[in-house]
């Protein structure tokens, strides 16, 4: 497994909002997190990424074999983890191509490489773009489109998406979903699929233009159900999530 | 000039309104001729050259308009490299130009408190003036700077500048001014008079950096004239430790259109006391002018960073930023941004935010794989590492260099 957890419970500010978390990722899968706002699906992200707010008071999350419950952020990152936020900061003199010239390796001095310029055009980001301080004063969809190229800079091991398709129209929604499939190795065949990714969404519209191997419903900090994805949503849409809950099919 | 004499002796006394009290009799004042000349800048040891670039002075002098170096009391060197401008000691400038009276304690009064009559006192006993002149010709558009420096090599010594600056009409005049001291100053005091002067539709560019030694009191006394049309860029940056330095230029726009910009970069090292300001004074029609400035207070430094802006016309337009990043319990940042408005119909406004490091974008950057050390220390230096605007490219350019190098050093 690429990913473990077991019976994770978190807390955030003193107040329990996972329990009992079981989760599992394999090398080349896609998974995608379901469940209503205030769920615990961002909780469940940013626990996994370790950022130090978020208090693990039960459990284990292994990571390439190795028990990272108690590694910082940076340290999983450079095991080979990616992430695209969901609201991410704008910080203040630091341009989108500062971040994406470490991100792929480079060095402060150097130009940006060749390789880093043609996906920034893929993406419609001109040059006057790259030097504007990250986030700041950016477009929702510009905001979507940055993570992604940060990403692909990185190319991680193992990627989560927070909400990648909130608030982007759904031209740029195929533009991502695009990306989004190159970072999870989806054009290389089944068997030789080496990256893996966990997917956030609340209504599964990405989902149309990334194919997921699995999907879990996360409500009230607990995962309720696992399954086949089409089955798991045709039955949300149905049934909205409370539907889920009682659902025979799953598990 | 028998007046300003006159004023000083009964300043004497008189405490400035801001900054700490420095006792002036503490320190000793030179001789202008103690320091030999020398033939070229690069006729100074390696390290002094070294010293002199990390203020911006290039001892190469490429692609300068000129130099001006005054060590302690000497001016030991002054290279005029273009025809469009002068430079020049003050006091040869003095006996050149009879005219240039006119301009002397002008915009800075000597009785302003005790360092400005501290300077005048001196003048007088010397006989003569220290500090440089500078004029731009009319119609003039000098693209490379002119490069001065205030050096202080020998320690507990009070060294005394008084500078005029004119751009003369439909001229453009930039300059940069390193202050810095050498290695063993244990103690000294700076007291550097500067009065800028404007023509109408010139432009004067001021980008001034500060390295000073831990010991040192630094009292610069600037004000600045300006006709219409006439626009003043003043840049300030300050990143390394001093004892004290207390400094509030101010401006005043008389002339219609003109416009002044004060951009400071301020970072507060050690025990640092730092009271840095910018007032403008609006007076003419249809005069605008921004303060802007960033400060970060580390170890057990405290900054004031003030901002000033008073409208006297209707019509007129300012603006204040201050922003400040606090980095350790023991340091502060006051900011203090004062709107003053005399008149209808004007705008004025300030913003100001003062805090902590936004955990938000620590955690950002570290899910990008930084540490959170390597975090924190690089969004300081996106913080300080502001675009300076209205300098000409290669200016521009030098002036990042300058800043990214001392950013760096933090
Ligand atoms: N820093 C925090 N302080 C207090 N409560 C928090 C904090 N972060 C999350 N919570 C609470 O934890 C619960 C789960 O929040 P979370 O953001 O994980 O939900 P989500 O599933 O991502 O929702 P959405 O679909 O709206 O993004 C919510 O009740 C939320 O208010
Ligand atoms: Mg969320």
């Amino acid at each position: 497994m690429l990913l473990e957890i077991e019976n994770l419970a978190v807390e955030v500010e003193g107040k329990q909002v996972l329990k009992d978390v079981n989760l599992s990722i394999a090398e080349g899968e896609t998974h995608v997190l379901l469940g209503p706002n205030g769920a615990g699906k961002s909780t469940l992200f940013l626990t996994i990424l370790g950022f130090p707010k978020y208090n693990i008071t039960q459990g284990s999350i292994k990571f390439k074999g190795k028990d990272i419950t108690n590694l910082p952020t940076s340290e999983r990152v450079s095991m080979g983890m990616g992430v695209s936020f969901q609201n991410p900061p704008a910080i203040r003199g630091i341009t989108v191509k500062d971040l994406l010239k470490y991100e792929s390796g480079q060095s402060e001095d150097e130009d940006l490489n060749p390789r880093m310029r043609e996906l920034a055009n893929k993406l419609k980001f001109s040059e006057e773009f790259l030097n504007r301080d990250v986030n700041f004063g950016f477009s929702g969809g510009e905001v979507k489109r940055s993570e992604i190229l940060q990403l692909l800079a990185q190319q991680p091991d193992f990627t989560m998406f927070d909400e990648p398709d909130s608030g982007v129209d759904i031209e740029n929604v195929e533009l991502l979903a695009e990306e989004l499939n190159v970072i999870l190795d989806k054009q290389k065949r089944i068997k030789q699929r080496k990256r893996s990714g966990l997917l956030i969404t609340h209504l599964g519209y990405i989902l149309n233009f990334v194919k997921a191997d699995k999907a879990h419903v996360l409500m009230n900090g607990e995962i309720v159900c696992s399954g086949n994805p089409d089955e798991i949503l045709l039955e949300i849409r149905k049934n909205g999530f409370t539907g889920c809950v009682n659902c025979a099919q799953c598990l | 000039m028998r007046n300003v004499y006159e004023d000083a002796e009964r300043a004497k006394d008189k405490k400035a309104a801001l900054g700490t009290d420095i006792t002036i009799e503490n320190f000793s004042s030179e001789d202008i001729n103690a320091i030999d000349l020398i033939d070229d800048l690069s006729d100074l040891s390696k390290k002094d050259q070294n010293t002199l670039l990390s203020v911006g002075v290039d001892s190469n002098e490429s692609d300068r308009a000129g130099s001006f170096l005054q060590m302690d009391q000497s001016n030991i060197f002054t290279s005029e490299l273009s025809d469009n401008i002068e430079l020049m000691n003050t006091g040869v400038a003095l006996e050149k130009y009879s005219w240039l009276e006119n301009y002397i304690w002008n915009a800075v009064k000597p009785d302003a408190d005790k360092y400005t009559a501290e300077a005048a006192i001196k003048e007088k006993e010397d006989g003569t003036f220290s500090g440089y002149f500078v004029r731009s010709k009319p119609g003039t558009k000098e693209f490379f700077p002119v490069q001065a420096c205030m050096f202080i090599a020998d320690t507990d010594i009070m060294q005394t500048a008084h500078n005029i600056i004119i751009a003369e009409e439909n001229s453009e005049l930039h300059l940069i001014t390193g202050c810095a001291t050498g290695d063993d100053i244990s103690s000294a005091l700076h007291v550097g008079v500067s009065e800028i002067y404007l023509k109408p539709g010139s432009k004067i560019t001021f980008t001034m950096v500060h390295n000073w030694a831990e010991q040192v009191e630094v009292r610069p006394r600037t004000a600045i004239k300006q006709a219409e049309n006439s626009t003043y860029i003043n840049n300030y940056i300050l990143t390394s430790p001093v004892n004290s330095i207390q400094s509030y230029p101010t401006t005043y726009c008389e002339g219609a259109n003109s416009k002044a910009l004060f951009q400071s970069i301020i970072s507060g090292q050690k025990t640092s006391n730092i009271d840095m300001g910018s007032r403008a004074v609006l007076s003419g029609y249809n005069c605008s002018a921004e303060a802007i400035s960033r400060a970060v207070a580390n170890d057990a430094a405290k900054i004031y960073a003030r901002g000033h802006i008073i409208g006297d016309e209707p019509e007129v337009k300012g603006h204040v930023e201050c922003n400040g990043l606090v980095l350790s319990e023991e340091s502060s940042i006051y900011a203090v941004p004062i709107l003053e408005a005399n008149s209808t119909g004007l705008e004025l406004s300030h913003e100001a935010a003062v805090g902590k490091i936004d955990e938000d974008e620590i955690h950002y950057l570290t899910s990008r794989g930084f540490t959170e050390d390597e975090a924190a220390s690089m969004i300081v230096r996106g913080f300080l590492n502001m675009d300076i605007t209205g300098l000409p490219p290669i200016l521009a350019d030098y002036t990042k260099n300058v800043i990214d190098m001392s950013v760096k050093g933090i």
